[in-house]
């Protein structure tokens, strides 16, 4: 009668349940086996043992974009790219500084009206003046 | 040639016949055997009866740092030695910064190309069925290149591949129980040069080993090609050369020297050269 069961028997009755459950798994009986860490890599690729240019090369400016790539791919493998790039900037950070600064006048007067044009004056040299305070409506005094 | 090899084929018969294992160090860019097996610098001492007091010194220590070592083409790991597998000179180069061990490996030649995985090859449009094109790369079996692995490729913009065309690619897959597959993308999915090859052109056969000759760094042959005319040249690594220069009788000049160049000496080279300058 299952109402009877104190906690304690129930228990023993799991235990046993458990053990027979668990001598019922199969097992390998074996000796644990080493893993061998090996200290050698075999690797069927060229590609490590020699270093190889890129496969294509054009001479004396037949193809371009192969020259072009050239330098790109053989570049990669030395990688003096860095130095290559720094050096072959167009327009200098300075001159890019100052050009943005004239242009935010200038494409402002595009957009402002004609009585704002007053606003953008320009000075001798040729650079925008600052802008003056815009002008309100003054109430007429008695 | 004939008397270093018959010298090395001695020396390499004697050890095989001794059993002796020689050690790699000793062997570098001397012609080894298949057969033989090769000690790694880390096993010679312990080998030697006479470096016994040496050995337990350095075992109590510390740890003895093992670094890896890598085998390349034409010698398999056999236990903790290099078992050498194609007939060659060795070959070895030192760890370039960190990695450590080094690599070590046979320079062998052939005509007959492997896929290997991560190799740029130039290969012939065989056939194009559903979604694949079959790729004729001079091995056992013919790889496969799917049409979505071109730069800029989806299912409704396909790439222009016609059979016959030629296509510079690489391997994504390619061992000895599977199909070998193309692609012409790199990681990134950037072409890189790769694709498919342009017009015209001379497309010819060549031994592997000339091949990583003429794509070494300081390759001579291809310095003084490209003071020649305006030329463009793709290699694969199966073997085949693409050429093209602007007229027929440039491009077939430039076909023959590549070819011949692997069995002239540098003097003669140089002859051939200066004549076709002059002309």
């Amino acid at each position: 009668m299952q109402r009877g069961l104190d906690s304690e028997t129930k228990k023993q009755l799991e235990e046993e349940e458990k053990k027979i459950i668990s001598e019922e798994h199969w097992y390998l009986d074996l000796p644990e086996l080493k893993e061998k860490e090996s200290f050698i890599i075999e690797e069927q690729s060229f590609l490590l043992c020699e270093d190889l240019l890129y496969g294509r090369m054009s001479f004396r400016g037949f193809n371009p974009e192969v020259e072009k790539l050239m330098l790109q791919m053989n570049s990669k493998n030395k990688r003096e790219e860095v130095k290559d790039e720094a050096v072959e900037l167009d327009v200098s950070d300075e001159e890019m500084a100052r050009r943005y600064e004239t242009l935010v006048g200038t494409i402002g007067k595009k957009f402002a009206r004609k009585r704002d044009h007053a606003n953008y004056e320009e000075d001798e040299n040729g650079d925008i003046k600052p802008s003056k305070a815009k002008k309100m409506f003054l109430k007429p005094q008695d | 040639m004939a008397p270093v090899m018959a010298e090395a084929a001695s020396v390499a018969a004697e050890s095989l016949g001794g059993g002796r294992a020689r050690a790699a160090r000793t062997v570098l860019d001397q012609v080894v055997l298949p057969g033989e097996e090769l000690l790694l610098p880390e096993q010679e001492d312990a080998d030697v009866p006479g470096g016994a007091g040496e050995k337990l010194l350095r075992l109590n220590a510390g740890a003895r740092s093992r670094v890896r070592v890598v085998c390349g083409p034409g010698l398999r790991r056999c236990g903790d030695r290099l078992l050498v597998t194609k007939c060659g000179r060795l070959r070895y180069k030192e760890p370039g910064s960190g990695s450590g061990g080094g690599v070590y490996w046979v320079d062998s030649q052939q005509k007959r190309y492997v896929p290997v995985k991560g190799d740029h090859v130039i290969g012939i449009v065989t056939a194009k069925s559903g979604d694949i094109f079959k790729i004729d790369i001079g091995g056992s079996e013919p790889a496969s290149l799917s049409y979505l692995a071109f730069e800029g490729a989806t299912k409704r913009n396909r790439p222009n591949v016609q059979v016959g065309d030629l296509i510079y690619g690489q391997f994504v897959v390619a061992n000895k129980d599977m199909e070998p597959e193309m692609v012409c993308i790199d990681s990134c999915g950037r072409a890189n040069g790769m694709g498919v090859i342009g017009q015209d052109g001379l497309l010819f056969k060549v031994t592997l080993g000339l091949i990583r000759k003429l794509l070494a760094p300081d390759c001579e042959i291809i310095q003084e090609v490209g003071k020649l005319y305006p030329l463009e040249i793709v290699f694969g690594m199966n073997g085949r050369i693409w050429v093209k220069a602007k007229t027929i009788q440039q491009t077939l000049i430039l076909a023959n020297v590549l070819e011949a160049c692997e069995h002239m000496t540098s003097d003669q080279r140089k002859q051939i050269f200066a004549r076709l300058a002059e002309s």
